[in-house]
């Protein structure tokens, strides 16, 4: 059911019951064993980044919250739910003391990214895509945010290098139904209706993992994923 | 009056271009150079001074001359004159002197050359590798069992610190090896840095060590200094390696060797 | 030699004019295009510069006009630091390539070459028309990248690899417009190929009666050592541009070893050098040094020699410098690798001939000082520029002695003092002597006499602009200032920022002095006094054809006869204190 056509879309959301009985799914993401101990990251090349932390903040590849909850992880519905179309808000993706705020950001395919440069420094900006054009720019302090946007769907990883330490990621995905988790490891996908679901949630590191879930009607459906920690 | 205008502007134009000679020469080099923090570095100084010496009094000469026979000789009516000596009295005058100078200079510039490129590193230096890329360095310590792991550039991944590219899962001395963001050394003690470049060109200049050499994709170079004074430099890359090259840093942290080995024992776990 | 000289027509006179000022095949006319299109690259190339010197150290300022022409390298007219580099890649190949190189030797040698020699047109017209428009072509290609995908290329005139080769993955401007760039170069390179053995076979064959090789002026000499060079130094960067052409879009690896991570792409290469790259492109830059200040030299001792109304102590010794230079130039490439990763004892090898260039160059400075000295020196804005360029060729030359030893080299190599260094001995005495020639022939060139006082203001002011601008450079370098860098935010470097600063006021200031240039150049060549035949009473051959400009013939169906050597001044004659080469009956003994 795809909802370009805005006259559609109302229709459905006034004509369709099922709409009215949206289900949920929700959950949390968490891992087994032991992953490794993220490293502080020295800024020293970059003294106006350097400045603005405290004590050295760590890598994020793996962020983990208590109760061996995982962050930074996407859930979406791969499977089964409307595509949806690009929603007009764009997305912002800052960087701010020589890091990605915030380190993972899903968007629509076709939907605005406004990157932002929050710094006293320049930065490029280098996402590293794969069925998408790849590009490259850099952006001194103060410049206008760069607006992209990605037609193919896909995890794109997103560097820096002028600052190699900095890596962020954008979920480029054919629905707007997603969700990533936070601190506590908990996600939640709302005004689902009726059907049969495939959940996939992805982490940069550990890969993917999925679930088919089925809603009938008004339901919170709650889903667990479990990843495994990689030692290195 | 053309002549005469000329003349004396060059005249201005060489004693104020000459001022930093004149500084470098009388009131001591440290006035034109950043201070030096190597043992070989003074060699490079005196060779330069001596340098700055020869080609002070060259160009001072020259411009002083030029200006003088313009002065002299500007729109002047009569029968023209030759030089005493002529053309010979030049040539002779040219390979006399220049010709010294070149072999002297030759010869004698070649020993802090020789310092830095001609010996290898002493046996008992301390090994440590720097890796450019675009646009950081990074430095790496073997660690306790002495041995650097294997570089696999396809495992690089500079966001989870994985900067040179180990694979501590299956390559054993990788595991203990230690990398850092800046250059850290024991003061008096000679150090072995051994070049490698990520993915382009690049240089390692850190000029109070007085110290450059190119990182060259595809070649292994290497070379060793003692830094002599505790503190931190800024090492900055001199080889154009695209956008960020301006912003390619790092610091060379000069420490005591106990200040060294608890930085090494604090980096090691 | 002399009786073998070719006297036959070689073309008709044109009758379109397309096929006179555009498609031609007049010497004469295509030395004034290449005039013209140097024209246009050095004041683009300036332009260039200003934007460059206004970031460095006002590096958040929008320049107006700028987001304009540029959205993607300068987002509201905020240069972004690739776009500085991609200005700064421009600039170096224009100027090197499309002005220092084509400004002294290509414009004014296919203009007055054939003329000294007393030859009607070079020996091949149509090759002639043929390295004009090549070289246009070239030309177009290159400023062609700023208007394609990312911008032009940012690895430098030096193009260094793999930066160069990888494609873009090693970030902006290393897309199409450094493929361009390549393409260019090699395009340049046949264009210069087939003028220099134009030069070569015009100066061997083409000599009029009683023109000896010994009598050619000592221009004409230049302008023949130069193409001997260009020929063996063009050849081989023709081959390398081609390497690196194929690098790029076939995938081959001539220049990339095996195992580079360019932003995170492993690349698809093994078995290649960058030092291969960095040799055969040095082979060539080196000797193009020469190329730009060698033509300058024997325009600058031509013109001197004139207005000093009496030889060179020997012309015939700054000959032979000449000829000691461009043999040493291709000794010495290696002197810009010393921290390359060469085998440290080819660093010495290759500094013993770069310091011995310092002979013959001080040969060549001693003779000019000396030859000053008792002569009735003419001051005009030709003969300004001629001292101008002896001062700035001693300056730009000391440099050398520093750069040329490898122990000093580890610490300046790739500072401001090389930038320093370069501009003055290469750019600022090269363009001093173009200047020099601009106002010494324009009335051949035009028929008219361009304004001397506006001459000697752009001269005053051009002298103390070009110091102001490049002599700090060396202080720079001293204090370890590096170079290409789009910003300076280093500790170390944050304290030199003032000196920047008056170097960029500097820049700005005599880069608006040279709009006395053009509009002198505009305003004569329209409204200048009508100028005699011979308006600095010269003996050499270009001063000898019957009108101003020569018809195109030049000679108008006469073939002159040359009875001597080419500088006899200071001597008693009819017509003053020369005598003109064509002059029969005896001169001055040589």
């Amino acid at each position: 059911m795809r909802t370009s056509n805005p006259f559609i879309a109302v229709a459905a959301v006034v004509l369709c019951p099922a709409l009215m009985f949206a289900g949920t799914i929700s959950g949390k993401v968490t891992y087994t064993g032991t992953p490794v101990k993220q490293k502080p990251i020295s800024m020293a090349k970059e003294p106006s980044c350097e400045k603005q932390h405290a004590t050295p903040i760590n890598t994020e590849t793996v962020v983990t919250g208590a109760n061996n909850t995982l962050e930074n992880v996407v859930v979406y519905i791969s499977a089964g739910g409307d595509d949806g179309s690009a929603p007009a808000q764009a997305v912002t993706f800052t960087q701010k003391g020589c890091q990605y705020i915030p380190h993972v950001i899903a968007l629509h395919t076709g939907q605005e990214v406004h990157v932002v440069n929050g710094d006293q420094t320049s930065h490029n900006i280098h996402p590293m895509p794969k069925s998408n054009p790849e590009w490259n720019k850099s952006q001194p302090p103060g410049a206008p945010p760069i607006v992209q946007k990605f037609d193919n769907p896909e995890f794109i990883s997103v560097k820096c290098q002028i600052h190699p330490w900095m890596h962020g990621w954008f979920a480029v995905l054919k629905t707007n139904h997603y969700s990533i988790t936070g601190d506590g490891g908990a996600f939640t996908l709302p005004n689902l209706p009726p059907g049969k679901y495939t959940i996939t949630a992805w982490h940069e590191d550990y890969g993917t993992q999925t679930q088919d879930v089925t809603i009938s009607g008004n339901e919170t459906k709650s889903v667990d994923f479990s990843f495994k920690a990689k030692a290195y | 009056m053309g002549g005469k205008i000329f003349a004396v502007l060059i005249v201005i134009i060489a004693l104020a271009s000459a001022v930093p000679i004149m500084n470098h020469t009388f009131l001591g080099a440290s006035v034109t150079l950043p201070e030096d923090i190597s043992t070989h570095g003074k060699a490079i100084d005196d060779q330069l001074s001596v340098t700055m010496k020869e080609a002070g009094i060259s160009f001072l000469a020259a411009q002083l001359v030029l200006g003088l026979f313009v002065w002299q000789f500007a729109n002047r009516k009569g029968a023209t004159k030759t030089f005493p000596g002529g053309a010979t009295a030049m040539v002779i005058v040219a390979f006399l002197f220049v010709g010294a100078e070149v072999l002297a200079l030759g010869m004698v510039g070649s020993k802090a050359w020789g310092m830095v490129y001609f010996k290898p590193a002493a046996s008992d230096a301390l090994p440590v590798q720097a890796q450019a890329g675009q646009f950081a360095f990074y430095f790496r310590y073997p660690g306790p069992d002495g041995k650097f792991g294997q570089i696999h550039p396809d495992k690089i991944d500079e966001g989870n610190s994985n900067f040179f590219g180990l694979d501590p899962e299956n390559d054993i001395p990788a595991r203990d090896d230690i990398t850092a963001g800046e250059l850290v050394v024991p003061v008096g003690k000679e150090v072995n840095l051994m070049m490698h470049a990520k993915d382009v060109g690049h240089s390692f200049y850190v000029r109070e060590l007085r110290i450059q050499q190119d990182f060259v994709p595809g070649l292994d170079l290497s070379v060793h200094f003692t830094a002599t004074k505790i503190g931190k430099y800024e090492i900055v890359c001199t080889q154009l390696c695209g956008l960020g090259h301006y912003n390619m840093k790092s610091y060379l942290n000069v420490m005591s060797q106990e200040d060294f080995d608890k930085w090494l024992k604090s980096q090691s776990n | 030699m002399s009786d073998m000289s070719v006297h036959a027509a070689v073309h008709g006179a044109p009758t379109s004019f397309i096929r006179k000022y555009v498609f031609s095949l007049d010497h004469k006319i295509i030395g004034l295009q290449y005039y013209a299109l140097a024209l246009v690259a050095v004041v683009t190339g300036m332009v260039l510069s200003w934007i460059m010197r206004v970031h460095l150290v006002w590096p958040n300022a929008p320049i107006p006009g700028l987001g304009a022409l540029a959205k993607v390298g300068a987002p509201g007219g905020v240069v972004t630091p690739e776009y500085y580099l991609q200005l700064m890649t421009m600039h170096g190949t224009l100027m090197v390539f499309f002005v220092l190189t084509n400004a002294p030797f290509a414009a004014f040698g296919n203009y007055f070459l054939p003329i000294q020699i007393g030859a009607e047109d070079m020996a091949f017209p149509r090759f002639n028309m043929m390295s004009f428009w090549t070289t246009f072509v070239a030309f177009c290609i290159l400023i062609s990248a700023f208007f394609v995908g990312d911008g032009p290329p940012l690895s430098g005139w030096t193009g260094y690899a793999p930066l160069s080769a990888v494609g873009k993955d090693a970030g902006p401007g290393q897309g199409i417009g450094q493929s361009l760039w390549g393409i260019s170069i090699f395009v340049f390179c046949i264009a210069s190929l087939l003028g220099s053995l134009n030069f070569i076979a015009t100066t061997l064959d083409l000599r009029t009666k009683g023109m000896t090789l010994s009598r050619m002026p000592i221009v004409t000499w230049a302008w023949f050592i130069t193409s001997c060079i260009a020929l063996l130094a063009f050849a081989v960067l023709m081959p390398a541009c081609l390497l690196l052409i194929l690098d790029r879009v076939t995938g081959t690896s001539f220049f990339i070893p095996a195992g580079l991570n360019v932003g995170d792409h492993i690349q698809p290469h093994q078995g290649g050098s960058p030092l291969l790259w960095q040799h055969l492109f040095w082979f060539f830059g080196h000797p193009e040094v020469y190329i730009a200040i060698l033509p300058a030299i024997g325009i600058v001792s031509h013109i001197l020699i004139c207005n000093m109304r009496k030889n060179m102590l020997s012309h015939r010794v700054l000959i032979y410098c000449m000829m000691a230079i461009g043999f040493l130039s291709y000794m010495v490439w290696g002197h810009h690798m010393f921290l390359s990763g060469m085998n440290p004892f080819s660093a010495l090898v290759f500094s013993f001939p770069t310091l011995m260039i310092t002979i013959p160059a001080t040969i060549m400075t001693l003779i000019w000082l000396g030859s000053l000295y008792g002569s009735n020196l003419r001051i005009n804005s030709a003969s300004l520029f001629c001292l101008g360029f002896i001062s700035m060729f001693v300056s730009g030359g000391v440099s050398g002695f520093f750069l040329a030893q490898p122990s000093i080299d580890i610490y300046l190599h790739a500072t401001y003092f090389v930038v320093g260094h370069f501009h003055m001995v290469m750019g600022v005495a090269a363009i001093m002597g173009v200047f020099a020639g601009t106002y010494f022939w324009f009335p051949k060139m035009t028929g008219r006499m361009m304004n001397e006082t506006l001459g000697r203001w752009h001269f005053f002011l051009t002298l103390i602009g070009t110091y102001a601008i490049f002599m700090p450079f060396h202080y720079l370098g001293l204090a370890g200032n590096v170079r290409r860098y789009s910003a300076f935010q280093d500790d170390f470097l944050v304290p030199l920022i003032p000196v920047h600063k008056f170097i960029t006021y500097a820049a700005l200031f005599t880069g608006a002095a040279q709009l006395i240039f053009i509009a002198n150049l505009v305003y004569s060549r329209f409204k200048g006094p009508q100028a005699s035949p011979n308006p600095w009473e010269c003996t050499s051959l270009e001063w000898s054809t019957p009108s101003s400009p020569p018809p195109f013939d030049n000679f108008g169906g006469q073939h002159p006869v040359v009875h001597h050597d080419p500088y006899q001044y200071g001597v008693k004659s009819s017509t003053g204190d020369y005598i003109m080469q064509t002059s029969p009956g005896p001169g001055a003994a040589s």
